[in-house]
């Protein structure tokens, strides 16, 4: 393969053209899942939600992104102003590193490595550090709290999302998130949330309290510690944590949509009338509607449910949790050897 | 020179005197679970609460003091603004005690419309505490269905006296006016027209009285979807269930009234004790509870809602059978109609005379309470015989409560806090008065 510095060029120009084109819808996907939030849970709660800016308030996320960079970004007197800069980019970063090996359909993924389920594993747990340097260079006690507090419960919750993804690695037998996918071919009762259904709903709840929304919001706490980690920063550094946030909200849903959810494959493959129409077909439609589907629930659940207590979701994890993924595991290998489930069938 | 030697020595005695202590920590003024203005010095084990410091007096007024230099009528208003979530049970208590020392007897009229609207306050009082409880323990969509229902009765307060929260409607001899034979209806505007416009309308195309009816006939159905988000809740129960128990010996000891007294299994209710208005002829009951706790005062509160759509149900049905007056006629004390006013010199004396200096009321003191929705709510005045107050003094349901803040959070863990500052009730106003 000759590699002059042209093609070492052009290779790198496809590869941030690659990029851009995840990290560009990606930040629309954040904006307009604000709206959204705010959309749905208006309409459970009786009320229309934003309305004023553009039609049907559409150009609300826009309007709430310039004020927020308009602000001053405050640097309380006692902070650590290099880390209390540094948190909100150390949170942001991996939540957008993620994706790079996210397969949007059989083909479009950036990097199709082999690896790729701990990597995803990996960016999560760096995406923690941003939070703790967040609460601690604050040098305030409810921020402290609340970094405290995210690093217990993001620890803990990773260790029984860790054993979820164990029954998925058994039943697929690869790391590859493409081939995860591949594995789960033949419609909507092959996929792996069935022969996993309690790794499925501990894996959806884990991923609830990994990106501290209700009801395991309580490193933000709103009406105990404030608003936790973060209740020092200002305009664009509060916005780039809230970007990071969403950014995490929407990969643990196309997570969940890939590793349960059959990815992009349609659930209705091989169905008779339905099968050799569009909706039949596996594509990026099927994909996003997934995904789709988990950040409504996320929405969903944030209207309905009370907030738990910072030691009650401890207990959840580690004592109701754990044990279960432990034992499905261990059922997922007997499914696996007995050939109940059979890869890609 | 020394510098250096001395600053080594300084770090030596201070990795000397390290020791794990615990922190304190400020919760409030300024804190979205403050209730207002309540100012709480935590002393904290890690997430546990070692020691609760209420600091209070952030929202005093002198509302007694400003009483002691007006005429007593011009004191109601005030009233209103002590516990501005249950504005008329205020009212009531101090109205109570002025016609107690002026040895008057009111028209029955007067006295269902204050057992309504007394129960009315109850009601909303109930909605914003379950409102803003769902708020602090993180249900947020509780606030918004209860502040839906809480409008209906904002607006029953601006149809019966013009103002939606400060209605400063009962007047010693009686209440202001009599019902109004019309609500206010939604006018159309671009969002809310034809059918939305219509359903909308639809209780308000008769008097205040069918309003009401309409209302309280409704209003159980939307309790129930409130209990559907939240008895059952296994989160929710997670959360109070256990949490600031108050033992019925501390309850009584500590002065507690209310929901605070009859979670903790006390059946104290002044409604049925020492009853006022008409609550001897309404069919009510009072529910108690058994173990004290922040579940236990919820569950009360709920039924105290329901209960108290079954007394407002009452006092509509009367009220629409026995017209008459609403005002004490005497006009010494109570101000004569405006017509009577521009014909008769002497109404227009009468009227001159109460506006200006009020009225001299003999001399002697009395306790009068009411069961707010709080809490007993008392208003204990000391009259010398002339036409201001020689000393008014409020006995605030909420203040025997926050001083047990220490006594109900201690061994809990911050959160607990919430909750239980949460189903303490506290509104500031009537705290600090």
């Amino acid at each position: 393969m000759p590699e002059t510095w042209w093609d070492q060029m052009l290779y790198m120009i496809t590869l941030l053209l690659k990029i851009a084109a995840v990290v560009v819808p990606l930040i629309l996907a954040v904006a307009y899942y604000t709206y959204m939030e705010r959309k749905v849970i208006g309409f459970m709660q009786v009320r229309r939600g934003p309305t004023r800016i553009g039609p049907l308030g559409l150009l609300q996320p826009f309007a709430d992104t310039f004020k927020l960079l308009l602000k001053e970004i405050v640097l309380p007197a006692n902070a650590d102003k290099f880390l209390f800069l540094l948190a909100p980019v150390l949170a942001l970063a991996p939540a957008f590193a993620a994706w790079v090996v996210i397969p949007f359909n059989d083909t479009m993924v950036i990097a199709d490595i082999d690896a790729g389920l701990l990597y995803i594993l990996a960016m999560s747990s760096v995406g923690v550090y941003g939070l703790i340097i967040a609460g601690w260079a604050s040098n305030s006690k409810y921020a402290f709290l609340g970094a405290l507090r995210s690093s217990a419960q993001m620890v803990s919750y990773e260790i029984a999302m860790g054993f979820a993804l164990i029954g998925v690695l058994i039943l697929s037998g690869t790391l590859n998130l493409r081939e995860i996918v591949l594995a789960q071919q033949g419609g909507l009762l092959d996929w792996f949330w069935l022969p996993l259904l309690p790794l499925f709903v501990v894996f959806v709840i884990s991923g609830l309290a990994e990106t501290n929304r209700a009801p395991f919001d309580v490193a933000e706490g709103e009406s105990e510690i404030v608003a936790g980690f973060h209740v020092e920063y200002s305009g664009a550094a509060f916005a780039v944590f809230f970007l990071a946030e969403y950014a995490n909200m929407i990969l643990i849903s196309a997570l969940t949509a890939i590793l349960f959810a059959g990815g992009w494959l349609s659930p209705f493959e091989g169905l008779w009338f339905i099968g050799d129409t569009f909706l039949g077909q596996g594509s990026i439609f099927w994909f996003l509607a997934k995904t789709l589907f988990f950040m409504y629930l996320f929405l969903w659940w944030r209207a309905t449910f009370p907030r738990y207590r910072y030691d009650q979701i401890m207990r959840l994890g580690w004592k109701v949790f754990v044990p279960i993924t432990m034992v499905w595991v261990m059922v997922a290998a007997v499914f696996s050897v007995l050939g109940i489930v059979v890869r890609g069938s | 020179m020394s510098s250096l030697p001395q600053s080594t020595q300084t770090a030596q005695k201070q990795t000397e005197m390290a020791e794990i202590r615990n922190y304190t920590m400020n919760f409030g003024p300024q804190h979205p679970a403050a209730h207002g203005v309540l100012r709480l010095i935590l002393e904290m084990d890690g997430e546990t609460i070692v020691r609760a410091d209420p600091h209070i007096g952030l929202l005093h007024r002198a509302t007694e003091k400003l009483a002691e230099s007006k005429p007593y009528n011009q004191t109601v208003g005030y009233l209103d603004r002590l516990d501005y979530m249950s504005m008329m049970c205020n009212e009531h208590a101090y109205v109570r005690a002025i016609e107690q020392l002026l040895g008057i007897e009111l028209p029955p009229r007067a006295q269902w419309i204050r057992t309504m609207f007394d129960e009315l306050t109850r009601f909303s009082n109930h909605l914003l505490w379950i409102a803003s409880c769902g708020l602090d323990l993180g249900a947020m969509s509780m606030f918004i269905y209860a502040f839906r229902e809480r409008e209906m009765i904002m607006d029953m307060y601006e149809a019966v006296s013009g103002a939606r929260m400060h209605a400063n409607y009962y007047r010693p001899g009686g209440v202001y006016r009599d019902l109004p034979e019309s609500m206010p209806k939604y006018k159309e505007t671009p969002w809310t027209k034809g059918k939305d416009l219509k359903r909308r309308n639809e209780w308000r195309e008769g008097s205040l009285l069918d309003f009401i009816e309409a209302f309280a006939k409704d209003v159980p159905s939307k309790i129930d979807i409130y209990e559907t988000l939240l008895t059952d809740n296994r989160i929710w129960k997670q959360r109070t269930v256990n949490i600031g128990i108050v033992s019925p010996e501390r309850a009584v000891q500590m002065g507690f009234s209310g929901v605070m007294l009859r979670g903790s299994g006390i059946e104290w209710d002044l409604r049925k004790k020492q009853p006022y208005a008409m609550y001897d002829q309404v069919d009510f009951d009072i529910p108690v509870g058994v173990n004290g706790d922040c579940y236990d005062r919820y569950l009360l509160r709920v039924e105290e809602m329901r209960q108290s759509a079954r007394i407002v149900l009452q006092c509509v049905d009367w009220l629409r059978k026995n017209p008459g007056h609403v005002m004490l006629k005497n006009f010494k004390i109570a101000p004569p109609t405006r017509e009577e006013m521009k014909d008769d010199m002497e109404a227009l004396i009468h009227h001159f005379k109460l506006f200006t200096e009020g009225y001299c009321v003999p001399a002697g003191e009395t306790y009068a309470a009411v069961e707010a929705p709080k809490g007993e709510f008392g208003c204990y005045l000391v009259s010398d015989g002339a036409n201001k107050p020689f000393r008014l003094h409020f006995r605030a349901p909420g203040f025997a409560h926050l001083a047990g803040m220490n006594e109900m959070t201690q061994g809990h863990m911050l959160a607990d806090a919430v909750a239980i500052i949460s189903t303490l009730d506290l509104v500031f106003g009537e705290v600090d008065r």
